[in-house]
């Protein structure tokens, strides 16, 4: 069984009395162990797909199963602990919160799924040796560099052991070199297992990737393997 | 229930942390809070303290005993009430006397007056001239609860030759006397001297306090006798003390030739009732302060909910990240809710503090009374705060957890 089913999903939004189609019916399915990337000009629809993925929003019409549960008739009680759960967010702008430890960020959605404090700081310490920062954990993020924030919120995302990681732009606002190795790190995520989703327009972030999907004015353009 | 405390313990370090963030805004804002509660812990404290003295005080005169006087201990008529009072009657000795006479239903009727406050010296030594120098009757040893350590107290017959005899206190006998026995010593007060028949402890009153006391004729002859004086009964037990003052108030009205149908020209009082004429005193000043102290409360539960919408909108992204790795409404609501309440609450702990310190100083320091800490008030305190907090709290907790996720993400 797939691990995302998305069938003939649309999506519309009423902006100033007008009606927006930013999805008009999109399939797609992904395996469990997938490395996927989106793709698509802006506008194109492809941040209302993340979106509709990472359960932050719910499709007008069509249904969407995320290893197993159909998503599209949930509450918003049901939405959180899906995204707690089942998803980990790695943002362009990394979103850690800047007042707390490194620590205390990757620890925040074991907080959210009620782990108890002594296992909770166990997992988060463990997550954070994952990425290569256990020397980091009591810095704040504006004491570390764009790649180690990136990381900080890669071990956040993975912490609950996700079954899904969804990075939108993860090397948008790094140079080039710390973005590799913010993708050579995705490329080891990946042969561990773990099933990625990455939303970019850069081709050079894509081909990394084994499948890349293509969007254009709401619809799936293209949708190929990359070999 | 576990989780629900894990989660409380998580929103309230999270509160403190963002708090802690900007604290001079903190603590401006909670400022309002503080007011409010040190005004209310203040007088609270000041009223407890002057209440506890009161009951101190009267407790030494003991449950069965009442006192008659021409005045009232405290007057809240203002001026023409007090011009009432003093058309009133003189309470003089005679009428005291023949009291005592008739009223032979109860055990035990003292009359004293006091006389001021005078120097008094021995061969050894010399007070300060603020040792209360008080008239009385042997009765008064009973109702007050005076209690000989050495010696004998005044008796009848030294108050039927006023004769110059005193029985001072404990701790004016340590001053005076510092080696020996002060019994059949002389001790002089405003040029006369006096021999001292005993000593006195004062049994249920806290503070060591210098007295002298003389016969009342005494005193009178020295200090003139057109002075109003006290009548001190004690009833039987506390059972009779009801049927006690109706009997006492018949034979009173009846000495002072009050004209039936007319109220009496003279105060009863009872350690209870001195108690209630002071709550009664002070209901006003407890309500006038409710009402000042819950319009400062609301003045500053409206600034903590503008500082709350401002820190809202501020940590719209931190919103939208807590939304999206898991954070439910419900989390989010009980974030900004438990923020307001530690905002309040830190301001009512300074105002319980503050108002603790300050009312106790002015008891002690202007007053001369004993400090107090009422706990129910403190509680009282700190509970209207979480009030206030959860009341103006919602509101921008509301808004913080109803923000679309998707939004909060993207706004900077």
């Amino acid at each position: 069984m797939s691990l995302i089913r998305l069938d003939s999903i649309c999506r519309r939004y009423e902006m100033g009395g007008e009606t927006v189609h930013a999805l008009r019916g999109v399939s797609i399915s992904i395996e469990r162990g997938e490395y996927v990337a989106i793709m698509g000009p802006s506008g194109s629809g492809k941040s209302t797909l993340m979106n509709i993925i990472g359960c932050l929003d719910t499709p007008s019409s069509g249904s969407y199963e995320l290893n197993g549960n159909t998503v599209a008739d949930m509450d918003d009680n049901d939405l959180a602990d899906i995204r707690n759960r089942e998803i980990g967010f790695v943002f362009q702008t990394f979103n850690l919160l800047s007042r707390s430890t490194a620590l205390r960020n990757v620890e925040l959605p074991l907080i959210y799924a009620g782990v108890d404090i002594d296992e909770r700081r166990e997992i988060a310490l463990a997550a954070l040796a994952d990425v290569g920062l256990a020397d980091r954990v009591e810095h704040r993020p504006n004491e570390m560099s764009g790649g180690q924030r990136q990381r900080v919120a890669v071990a956040r995302a993975l912490v609950n052991k996700p079954s899904l990681l969804l990075a939108d732009e993860p090397t948008g606002n790094l140079d080039s070199k710390t973005g590799e190795e913010i993708l050579a790190l995705f490329k080891a995520l990946h042969a561990k297992g773990n099933t990625l989703i990455v939303v970019t327009h850069e081709e050079e972030v894509a081909r990394h990737a084994r499948r890349i999907i293509r969007i254009r004015d709401g619809l799936v353009a293209s949708d190929e393997v990359v070999t | 229930m576990k989780r629900l405390l894990a989660e409380l313990r998580e929103n309230i370090r999270m509160a403190l942390s963002a708090l802690a963030a900007n604290k001079l805004r903190s603590a401006l804002t909670l400022l309002g809070v503080m007011v409010g509660v040190f005004s209310i812990i203040l007088v609270m404290t000041a009223v407890r303290a002057m209440k506890n003295n009161i009951e101190r005080e009267m407790g030494a005169l003991g449950s069965r005993t009442f006192a008659v006087t021409r005045f009232p201990v405290v007057n809240f008529e203002g001026p023409h009430g007090s011009m009432r009072y003093y058309r009133r009657k003189e309470l003089n000795i005679q009428q005291g006397q023949q009291f005592q006479k008739i009223a032979d239903f109860a055990p035990v009727v003292g009359l004293h007056s006091p006389f001021g406050s005078f120097t008094v010296s021995s061969r050894f030594a010399e007070t300060p001239p603020n040792v209360p120098v008080e008239g009385a009757t042997p009765g008064v040893f009973q109702t007050n609860n005076w209690t000989m350590v050495e010696g004998r107290p005044l008796l009848t017959a030294d108050v039927e030759s006023a004769r110059d005899v005193c029985v001072i206190s404990i701790e004016l006998a340590k001053t005076l006397f510092p080696l020996g026995s002060p019994v059949g010593q002389r001790v002089k007060i405003e040029a006369i001297n006096y021999t001292i028949t005993g000593v006195l402890e004062r049994v249920g009153s806290s503070e060591a306090k210098a007295l002298a006391v003389i016969p009342i004729t005494t005193g009178l002859n020295r200090f003139g006798r057109r002075r109003d004086i006290g009548i001190l009964v004690q009833a039987a037990d506390v059972a009779t003390l009801g049927d006690t003052m109706e009997q006492a108030r018949g034979v009173l009205r009846t000495i002072r030739k009050v004209a039936p149908g007319e109220p009496d020209d003279f105060e009863m009082l009872t350690s209870d009732s001195l108690i209630k004429q002071f709550n009664d005193v002070t209901f006003a000043v407890r309500i006038g302060l409710a009402v000042v102290s819950s319009i400062s409360l609301l003045a500053a539960g409206v600034g903590i909910m503008n500082i709350m919408l401002v820190s809202v909108t501020e940590r719209t992204r931190e919103i939208g990240v807590r939304r999206a790795i898991g954070a439910k409404k419900r989390s989010i609501m009980s974030q900004f809710i438990i923020e307001a309440v530690v905002l309040c609450e830190i301001g009512g702990l300074a105002g319980v503090i503050l108002g603790f310190a300050g009312a106790n100083a002015v008891a002690v320091y202007l007053l001369k009374v004993p400090p107090a800490f009422p706990a129910d008030w403190a509680i009282f305190g700190v509970a209207i705060c979480s009030v206030v907090g959860v009341i103006f709290g919602s509101y921008p907790a509301y808004k913080a957890a109803n923000l679309d996720p998707i939004e909060s993400l993207r706004y900077d």
